[in-house]
C-alpha cells in the first residue's frame, strides 16, 4: 500500500464530488498553483442560516489537490461560513490524513485557499510555511 | 584533473558516470538516475576541484590588484573567458558573463531594445520559448510601443520557414529571437537558417542557447547571430554564470545595463565614461569562481568531443522514444525523430497527472521534471497545464532509459487500483 496514493485518495481523483457549476452562487474565486499552472475555482452557495448550501470545484490538477478538493467539499457543506473561512492548514491536511512533502503542501491546500478567498475576499493566505 | 573514460562499448557510446561524484548516491537502495540535466546538469569532479582549488589556492578579486594572487585569479577568469569564447568560435572580447540566461536577454531587452524599438517596429518570437525569452519581450514592447508577434508551433513540433518569410515580409521586424533548442519538445530548430532570412530582412537576430550549448556542437560564427545566450550550469558548470556573446557593432552602441565598479573607464561627479567590452557590461565584482569552474566544465566537454556527446545523447534519445512508444497510455511531445530534437522528451501518462508522476518516479530515485517547464505559452498550445519530461546529460546510459521506464510501469500500476 502506497502511503501518499491510499486508495482512498486516488477514489476522490478518479470521481471527485462536488465539481461542476452551480445554477448560482453567492461567492466565487479562482486560484492558480504556479508551481504547476493548475487551476482551481469554487462556487459557493449560502443559505438563510449562514450555512454554505452548496459548493463546487471547477478545475484540474493532480490527485493530492483534486482529492482534497473532493474530500474537504463534503465537510463544507452545511458549515458555517463564519468557520469556513478561517478553516486552517492542520484542518485540511488531517482530512486528507497523509504525509504531504513541502512542495506537495501547495497541492493539497489549493482547494482550503480558493475556498478562503471566495468567503473572505483575502487571496494572501499562503499555502506554504508553517500555518 | 580526472580524465574521462570513453567507452566504446555501442555506437556513440560514453560511459563517463564515474567522473560524476554525484551518481555514487544511494537513496532507499536505489542509484540516482538523474533525468533533468535539461533543468541543470550534474557536475564533474574537475569542475568541482577547480572550484575548490581556486578558492583554496587563487582567491583575489580581479581586475585591479598587481600582487600574485590577485594576478592568478585575473588570469584564471580570463583565461576561463577565451576557452569559453573559443567553445562556441566567438570573440572573447564580445563574450560577457551574466549572471543566467535570464540576465543575459535582459541585458538586450534593456540595451539595445529600449534604445532602437519604436511603435512602428515589431518583435517576432516563437510560442517555444522559455518565459526568459517572452517576459523581457513583453517588457520592452510595453516600455517602446513596438508590437510583439509569435511564430506558430506545428502539430510536429517544429517552426515554419514559410510562416518566418510571411512576417518578415511585413517589414517591421527588428528583432527575432528564438531558442536553439526547445526546453520542452526538444526540437532542434535550423538557427542559421532563421539567422539569414531575418538578416536579409534588416532584423537582428537572439537566440537562447540554454539547452543547446550543453549538448550540441555550437559554432556562433557559422550560425551568425547578433547575440547568443546560455547558461553555465546547464553545462556542467557551476550556478550564477551565464553567457552573452554580441556583435561587437552594437554592443559598442549600446548604453550600459548595469552600472557601478568595473564597468567605468573615468568617474567624474556628474559623468563617466565606459570600460571597454566586455567589461563595460560586467558590473561590480564578478562571479569569479563560477566563470572558472565554467570554464573547467567546457575543458571537460571539449576533452568529451561535443560530436560525441550529441551522438549518445542522440541514441538514448531514440531509445528512450522506443521503449516509450511501446509503453501503453503514454503520449510523447515534439519531434519524433531523435535525429531532429535534443536530448528532451517531454511525455503525458494517460489518466495521472505529471506531478503525480514526478512523484512516484522520485519514489524510484528517477528525477524527472514534472511542470510547465517555465514554457506556459507553449503548454496552452499542446492543451495542458503541464508535463513530465525526462532530459539526458554525457552521464546518462541505457539502463536509465530502462529504469525510467519500469517506473512509469509502477505508476500506472498504482493509478490502474
Amino acid at each position: 500500500m502506497d502511503d501518499l496514493y491510499r486508495d482512498f485518495i486516488l477514489e476522490h481523483y478518479k470521481r471527485p464530488r462536488n465539481f461542476g457549476e452551480l445554477q448560482s452562487h453567492d461567492h466565487e474565486a479562482h486560484e492558480v498553483n504556479p508551481l504547476c499552472g493548475d487551476e482551481l475555482g469554487v462556487q459557493i452557495a449560502v443559505g438563510d442560516d449562514g450555512r454554505i448550501a452548496d459548493l463546487r470545484f471547477q478545475g484540474h490538477g493532480c490527485a493530492i489537490s483534486q482529492a482534497a478538493a473532493s474530500m474537504a467539499s463534503e465537510q463544507l457543506i452545511g458549515m458555517p461560513v463564519q468557520e469556513a473561512g478561517v478553516l486552517n492548514a492542520d484542518w485540511m491536511l488531517d482530512l486528507l490524513g497523509i504525509d504531504v512533502s513541502a512542495t506537495r503542501r501547495k497541492c493539497a491546500l489549493l482547494s482550503l485557499k480558493v475556498v478562503r478567498h471566495a468567503l473572505t475576499g483575502d487571496a494572501s493566505w499562503p499555502t506554504s510555511g508553517g500555518q | 584533473m580526472t580524465m574521462s573514460q570513453v567507452s566504446l562499448a555501442g555506437a556513440g557510446a560514453l560511459d563517463v558516470r564515474a567522473d560524476f561524484p554525484i551518481l555514487a548516491r544511494e537513496i532507499d537502495g536505489h542509484r540516482l538516475v538523474y533525468l533533468d540535466s535539461s533543468s541543470t546538469s550534474q557536475k564533474p569532479a574537475a569542475v568541482l576541484d577547480s572550484l575548490e582549488d581556486f578558492y583554496r589556492n587563487h582567491n583575489a578579486n580581479i581586475h585591479r590588484g598587481v600582487y600574485l594572487l590577485a594576478q592568478e585569479a585575473d588570469a584564471l577568469f580570463e583565461g576561463a573567458r577565451e576557452r569559453i569564447a573559443a567553445f562556441v568560435n566567438w570573440p572573447a572580447a564580445t563574450t560577457i558573463f551574466t549572471r543566467n540566461v535570464t540576465e543575459a536577454i535582459n541585458l538586450v531587452a534593456y540595451s539595445w531594445a529600449r534604445t532602437n524599438l519604436t511603435p512602428s517596429d515589431a518583435v517576432l518570437i516563437t510560442q517555444m520559448e522559455h518565459h526568459s525569452n517572452i517576459v523581457p519581450w513583453q517588457l520592452a514592447a510595453q516600455a517602446t510601443g513596438a508590437q510583439l508577434r509569435y511564430l506558430d508551433v506545428g502539430e510536429d513540433g517544429t517552426l515554419s520557414l514559410e510562416q518566418l518569410d510571411r512576417e518578415l515580409a511585413r517589414g517591421d521586424v527588428k528583432l527575432l529571437a528564438l531558442t536553439h533548442v526547445s526546453n520542452v519538445l526538444g526540437t532542434i530548430n535550423p538557427v542559421a537558417e532563421f539567422v539569414r532570412r531575418a538578416h536579409d530582412a534588416g532584423a537582428i537576430v537572439l537566440i537562447d542557447g540554454a539547452q543547446a550549448v550543453p549538448q550540441l556542437p555550437v559554432d556562433l560564427e557559422a550560425i551568425g547571430a547578433d547575440f547568443y545566450a546560455w547558461t553555465g550550469h546547464k553545462a556542467l558548470g557551476p550556478t550564477g554564470v551565464g553567457v552573452l556573446h554580441g556583435r561587437r557593432e552594437l554592443l559598442e552602441a549600446m548604453p550600459p545595463f548595469l552600472s557601478g565598479g568595473d564597468m567605468i573607464a573615468t568617474v567624474e561627479a556628474q559623468h563617466s565614461t565606459w570600460n571597454e567590452l566586455p567589461w563595460k557590461f560586467e558590473a561590480g565584482t564578478s562571479m569569479i569562481a563560477q566563470v572558472i569552474g565554467l570554464g573547467a566544465a567546457i575543458d571537460y566537454l571539449g576533452a568529451l568531443g561535443m560530436a560525441n556527446v550529441r551522438s549518445h545523447e542522440q541514441s538514448l534519445t531514440a531509445y528512450a522514444l522506443e521503449r516509450l512508444a511501446a509503453t501503453a497510455g503514454v503520449r510523447v511531445f515534439g519531434p519524433r525523430s531523435a535525429g531532429d530534437r535534443g536530448g528532451v522528451i517531454s511525455f503525458a501518462l494517460e489518466g495521472i497527472h505529471p506531478h503525480d508522476v514526478g512523484e512516484l518516479l522520485g519514489r524510484r530515485n528517477v528525477c524527472v521534471r514534472a511542470s510547465h517547464h517555465c514554457a506556459q505559452p507553449l503548454m496552452a498550445v499542446l492543451g495542458v497545464a503541464a508535463t513530465a519530461r525526462a532530459s539526458f546529460g554525457p552521464y546518462n546510459v541505457a539502463a536509465d532509459v530502462d529504469a525510467l521506464i519500469d517506473a512509469i510501469g509502477e505508476a500506472q500500476e498504482i493509478f490502474a487500483n
